[in-house]
């Protein structure tokens, strides 16, 4: 990837962007010159945090989605290399084809032994076509669901990381029965033996999200996002104009904070200041600790109460008025 | 609430049926253009007697239909939706949520029950289309597994019928999540053994598709159906072209492998009995039982 690149940032990141490249420039030429400029850099170095947190504090939503779809965001793959140790990639569905929108292996996390699945996003237009970006068909779910039925019989725990627009939408995985590959994960991960932690990394988009977002505890990365569809799809469905993507991101309460607030999650990952994709390597360290305190508290309960706490948090989901109860 | 009462309160429904009856007393078939009598559609089960297309039924016809009469109890009422993100489009959701409950009188988008089909006892959720597109936010997920709870609890079979177009948007993710929910008490339901049978109509799209409709131990579908994840839009957009004849059609599910069985409307009770019966008989799951703890 080039970092240089300016088309890979946003818009409203790159004041912060362009300072510290001033900042680099100047602390380079410095090296060359041997001029003393500690002062000038200290004083640009205060300034460039403090524009990160004007800018990074009051984000609208449609500006997280934008976070959550960086082109720098780091993906599931970028994750696994600084999160886990040992991970062995393993491919298909056993049925009709590995499915590249889904990556799922077997890692090693400090001691333990997990089983890691990840929607799959590319950088670029070439890797992006290889992965169809993110979206996955219903063989992926049936990959990730071979996995998460192996990682059951051998006791390990399962890990996954959404990050997809959604599932494809397209002849084939419709024909392939899209709907029912989807469903049939969200009933096994509700009785799947072992402890599930969910990670929402960038985009968690509708079905196609949920397919890998049965679990014990749920997080999100303060910048990333989770809706029962896309911004665009809801524009094009509510408002019949899918320009009017922003102000349906606006209504939809797609971010990190909205979903703690309606009691879908279970906690908000930090992201360093200017988003996860400005520090892949800290991002990773805060999801790391975040799992590993999550397996740590999940391991200690019997497998049924596990399930039955399982259920209970998903019959939990929901808000609506009860006459019978009030 | 008595079985008694239970019965006479199933006869209130189908009076109240008569009020879903437009009053001009003929319909053109959306499929062939045949001109269709009222009279002759009621016969027919509002199947169009020249082409066989299924025209909907209303949730009441459908409970005539199936539940043996004087069986039906309607359980978990009163349960309301509320507009917990403040949703606003072109109207605002709780308007939205006023117009449908007038305009069908009909709490939600779904109605549950429990009753009989062919004296073997069963939980029965029907969706109903005409409320906001039969979408499934809170309190539809909420009812469904509710119902099926109750199919646990009193070990009994569980039938939902579908026809929705998918995840209520203005619920966003606590509309996904419904999906995950629903889903999770059918996991329970099938370690317990006990039956459940899908039934999908027209039409049967999106988060709905994927979650509840899809998972029954069979999925049985009425003819002529629009059945899938991704609505034909959506995939025409996706692919840039036109779709082939048939498509997400009740035939090309079955031919695909999606569903077991397509029952003609006149069929379906016969055929709902039939599998039932194969799934309780001489099993435990068929006798109703005190609640668990």
């Amino acid at each position: 990837m080039d970092w240089k690149k300016k088309a890979l940032w946003l818009d409203f990141e790159l004041p912060l962007v362009e300072l510290e490249e001033r900042i680099q420039t100047l602390q380079d030429s410095a090296d060359v010159r041997g001029m003393d400029v500690q002062e000038e850099v200290a004083r640009l170095r205060a300034k460039a945090e403090k524009l990160g947190r004007e800018i990074f504090e009051k984000l609208e939503p449609w500006q997280r989605v934008q976070l959550a779809r960086h082109p720098r965001r780091p993906t599931t793959v970028d994750l696994i290399g600084y999160i886990f140790t040992d991970f062995q990639e393993l491919h298909g569905d056993r049925m009709f084809r590995d499915d590249p929108a889904i990556v799922g292996g077997m890692a090693t996390l400090g001691e333990r032994k997990i089983m890691l699945i990840g929607h799959q996003k590319g950088r670029d237009t070439k890797s992006n076509i290889k992965r169809n970006f993110g979206m996955a068909h219903p063989e992926g779910y049936r990959k990730a669901l071979r996995l998460m039925e192996m990682a059951a019989r051998f006791e390990r725990p399962v890990v996954t990381f959404i990050d997809t627009p959604g599932a494809y939408p397209g002849l084939g995985a419709e024909e392939r029965g899209q709907a029912e590959a989807i469903a049939r994960n969200l009933r096994e991960m509700a009785a799947l033996p072992v402890p599930i932690v969910v990670v929402v990394t960038g985009e968690g988009g509708s079905g196609g999200a949920l397919a890998l977002g049965v679990g014990d505890r749920i997080y999100m990365l303060e910048n990333s996002i989770y809706s029962v569809i896309s911004p665009e799809g809801c524009a094009a469905i509510l408002w019949r104009d899918g320009a009017k993507s922003k102000e349906a991101a606006k209504a939809m309460k797609l971010t990190s904070a909205d979903a703690r607030r309606l009691g879908v999650i279970d906690g908000v990952i930090k992201e360093p200041i200017g988003g996860a994709h400005r520090d892949h390597e800290g991002m990773a360290a805060s999801i790391q600790g975040q799992i590993q305190d999550a397996l740590a508290e999940l391991e200690q309960l019997p497998v049924n109460d596990l399930l039955d706490r399982r259920l209970q948090k998903f019959l939990d989901m929901g808000d609506f008025e009860d006459a019978g109860r009030s | 609430m008595s079985w008694l009462t239970q019965a006479a309160k199933g006869i209130k429904a189908l009076t109240s049926q008569k009020k879903d009856i437009p009053d001009n007393l003929w319909r053109k078939c959306p499929n062939c253009s045949e001109v269709l009598y009222h009279r002759e559609l009621d016969r027919n089960l509002w199947v169009c007697g020249s082409c066989g297309h299924h025209l909907p039924f209303t949730t009441e016809q459908f409970i005539a239909l199936l539940i043996d009469e004087g069986t039906w109890e309607e359980t978990h009422t009163g349960i309301t939706s509320v507009d917990a993100l403040d949703f606003k489009d072109s109207k605002r959701y709780k308007d939205r949520i006023k117009a449908s409950r007038q305009k069908t009188g009909k709490e939600d988008a779904v109605i549950c029950g429990r009753g009989a089909i062919g004296r073997v006892p069963v939980s029965m959720s029907i969706m109903d289309f005409s409320f906001m597109g039969g979408s499934m936010g809170s309190v539809v997920g909420e009812k469904i597994s509710r119902a099926l709870l109750d199919s646990l609890r009193y070990r009994e079979a569980a039938v939902i019928l579908s026809r929705s177009g998918g995840a209520r948007m203005q619920e966003s993710l606590l509309s996904l999540m419904q999906m995950a929910k629903t889903s999770s008490v059918l996991a329970r339901l099938r370690s317990e053994g006990i039956p459940f049978i899908s039934i999908l109509t027209h039409p049967t799209t999106g988060g709905v598709t994927a979650s509840y409709s899809m998972l029954g131990d069979i999925n049985v579908a009425e003819p002529g159906a629009l059945i899938g994840f991704a609505g034909p839009r959506v995939i025409k957009q996706t692919i840039g072209g036109d779709l082939p004849e048939g498509f997400q059609s009740s035939e090309f599910l079955l031919e695909k492998g999606q569903v077991d069985i397509i029952a003609e409307r006149r069929e379906l009770k016969a055929t709902l009995e039939r599998a039932l019966n194969w799934f309780v008989e001489g099993r435990d799951v068929s006798i109703r039982r005190p609640p668990r703890g």
